[in-house]
């Protein structure tokens, strides 16, 4: 429609819109070179540590700044163990809770249950952190930690003298149950009711109903929930730095599944160990860990919406 | 009589049934048991030690955290200053443009908003902090980095309310609009912005909420400070002073921690149920 415009107001209007447009392509350049930007930055500034260490500061166990040896394997395995524990935890609880919300609870007890669940995740992470050093630990310690000290049960055994993986687990637990729970009940509730009315018509009971037909249903969408909680479980910083003990396990490999025992996430390690840097190789190092928090987290999330944004798909069909 | 039969059957399967929906109400309420837990002890231990002097002493000068509120709060403005409108045009871009370049930047979108917050506050400090102080000595952390920082973690929550809110902007109403001769920011700006004015508010209150509990990122940026601090240096902020107090040994230190949290769940809650009882209401009118 290239005709030549007869009205002079028409012509200034499609200048208005080519700016109005440019201006949002901008922002949206912005946003774009941003995440660009932070994955260049991150590896641009941990270049001295790439180059020196290569491909051991995965592997390597030992975090030593005077020798100049980073591996970060203690706190990879701290990372993946702790959000494990996590995830045991909080799964159950909040498939129970989004099972609840979607499908038994009355309509008008649905809100306030939601919003009070949300409140969980609204709590800062400082404050879950402030709350775990000064209860949750002495509670863990007096009531779990001691009177197992001596049993030689597998996995129960450690220090026991409080913050642990244990401790950095319940807490994480608490913090990713409102995202499982929220996140599994839209996705429960968009299920179309013919197929549970299919149930119910062959004489399923309700937890029939629920068991056989609605989760086997919506099982990837429920898994990219659990993958978003595993998510958030491996990037949380500061309730963890509070409650792990920001110490590798004495044996030789830095690493111990015993739950009573101290240990180090990636984010315990990055926040904990900042203060001590030195300029160079060991802000670099630092950096690196930042990185391959990055990559991780990427992969984790690309993979968890992909099976929600899925799930979403073959539901509305 | 086969049905009489069967009936035992029936029986315990319904038993079961019974039994797992109780399992599941009770998994509602454990989450629900934990929230009031955390608040319970938040509320009976720091209430105690809530006075006037947090509020007016900086914690130099004497028991209190007076520049850790404030500096906040600046930190808070230079976040909302640079996320609100960059986040709100890009919430705009998102719903006018179709296309790959507008579904990558819708991806990145929710790939921001999964990436932990440590990581934002390293890639700060790797991208703003570490240059600055190579180049001027001394300097390098400071209240603008930590602004920046929170900013970054509010751009996709701003963005995806935004977008969330224009959609729910009837399309009969830019139609009418453009019908009658008006350009498209013409349309968005004078029609489309103010219905869905309110939702967008609604998503800010949240980000702000979600950011202003946020700790890790400063570590790298602001990097704390005891007494008033300017923003262009060493700057404190309310959760950081939480966790500095709270991992030291000293006992008034603890009680001023819990005094901080009770603080900062307050501010934290209070943004967060003003914006959902908003959502909820205007939600409720439409219908």
């Amino acid at each position: 429609m290239n005709t030549p415009s007869i009205h002079n107001a028409q012509s200034k209007s499609r200048l208005g819109d080519r700016v109005y447009l440019g201006v949002l392509s901008l922002s949206a350049l912005i946003l774009f070179l941003l995440i660009v930007g932070i994955a260049a930055t991150l590896a641009w500034q941990s270049r001295l540590s790439i180059q020196a260490t290569g491909f051991k500061f995965v592997t390597g166990s030992v975090w030593d700044d005077a020798a100049g040896t980073y591996g970060i394997w203690p706190f990879l395995f701290g990372t993946l163990y702790s959000s494990l524990i996590a995830l045991l935890l909080a799964v159950p609880v909040s498939l129970g809770a989004a099972i609840f919300l979607a499908e038994l609870c009355p309509k008008w007890l649905r809100t306030p249950i939601t919003f009070l669940i949300e409140l969980l995740a609204a709590i800062p992470s400082v404050v879950y952190g402030l709350w775990g050093i000064f209860l949750l630990i002495p509670f863990l310690r007096d009531r779990l930690m001691t009177p197992l000290a001596d049993k030689h049960i597998p996995l129960l055994q450690g220090a026991g003298y409080g913050p642990s993986m244990l401790a950095a687990g319940v807490i994480l637990a608490i913090m990713i149950l409102p995202f499982i729970t929220a996140v599994s009940r839209d996705i429960l509730q968009a299920i179309p009711k013919a197929q549970r009315e299919a149930s119910y018509g062959l004489g399923g009971t309700k937890w029939e109903t629920i068991s056989r037909v609605v989760l086997p249903y919506s099982r990837s969408g429920i898994i990219g929930a659990i993958m978003l909680g595993l998510g958030r479980a491996f990037g949380e910083t500061m309730a963890v730095t509070m409650l792990i003990g920001n110490q590798a396990a004495q044996t030789d490999s830095g690493i111990s599944f015993n739950l009573f025992e101290p240990g180090y996430t990636m984010s315990s390690a990055l926040a904990n160990k900042f203060n001590e840097a030195q300029p160079g190789l060991s802000t670099a190092a630092l950096i690196e860990i930042g990185l391959v928090l990055f990559v991780v987290a990427v992969l984790v999330n690309t993979c968890a919406r992909l099976l929600v944004r899925y799930t979403g798909k073959s539901v509305n069909k | 009589m086969s049905l009489y039969a069967a009936d035992g059957r029936v029986k315990l399967r319904r038993a079961q049934s019974l039994f797992m929906l109780t399992l599941c109400s009770l998994a509602a309420l454990v989450g629900i048991f934990v929230l009031g837990l955390v608040l319970f002890f938040l509320a009976q231990r720091g209430l105690g030690h809530l006075n006037l002097k947090l509020f007016t002493v900086a914690s130099g000068d004497g028991d209190g955290f007076a520049q850790s509120l404030r500096g906040t709060l600046q930190i808070l403005a230079v976040a909302c200053a640079v996320a609100v409108p960059l986040g709100i045009m890009g919430g705009i871009y998102q719903q006018e443009s179709k296309g790959t370049f507008a579904n990558t930047v819708r991806f990145l979108t929710d790939v921001l908003n999964g990436i932990p917050s440590i990581v934002i506050g390293i890639f700060v400090y790797a991208a703003l902090v570490l240059p600055i102080s190579q180049a001027f000595p001394g300097k390098g952390y400071s209240g603008w980095a930590g602004g920046v920082a929170l900013a970054i973690m509010m751009l996709p929550l701003i963005m995806r309310t935004t977008e969330e809110m224009l959609r729910l902007v009837p399309s009969a109403l830019s139609e009418a609009s453009l019908g009658l001769g008006a350009t498209r920011w013409r349309t968005m700006v004078s029609v489309v912005l103010p219905a869905a004015r309110g939702g967008i508010l609604t998503g800010i209150l949240l980000a702000v909420a979600r950011v202003a509990g946020e700790t890790a990122p400063l570590i790298f940026t602001i990097l704390g400070n005891e007494f008033m601090g300017k923003m262009d240096g060493q700057m404190d902020a309310l959760p950081l002073r939480l966790f500095k107090y709270a991992t030291d040994v000293d006992e008034t230190h603890h009680q001023i921690a819990w005094a901080a949290a009770l603080v900062l769940i307050l501010m934290v809650l209070c943004l967060s149920i003003i914006a959902r009882l908003s959502t909820r209401n205007r939600m409720q009118e439409d219908k």
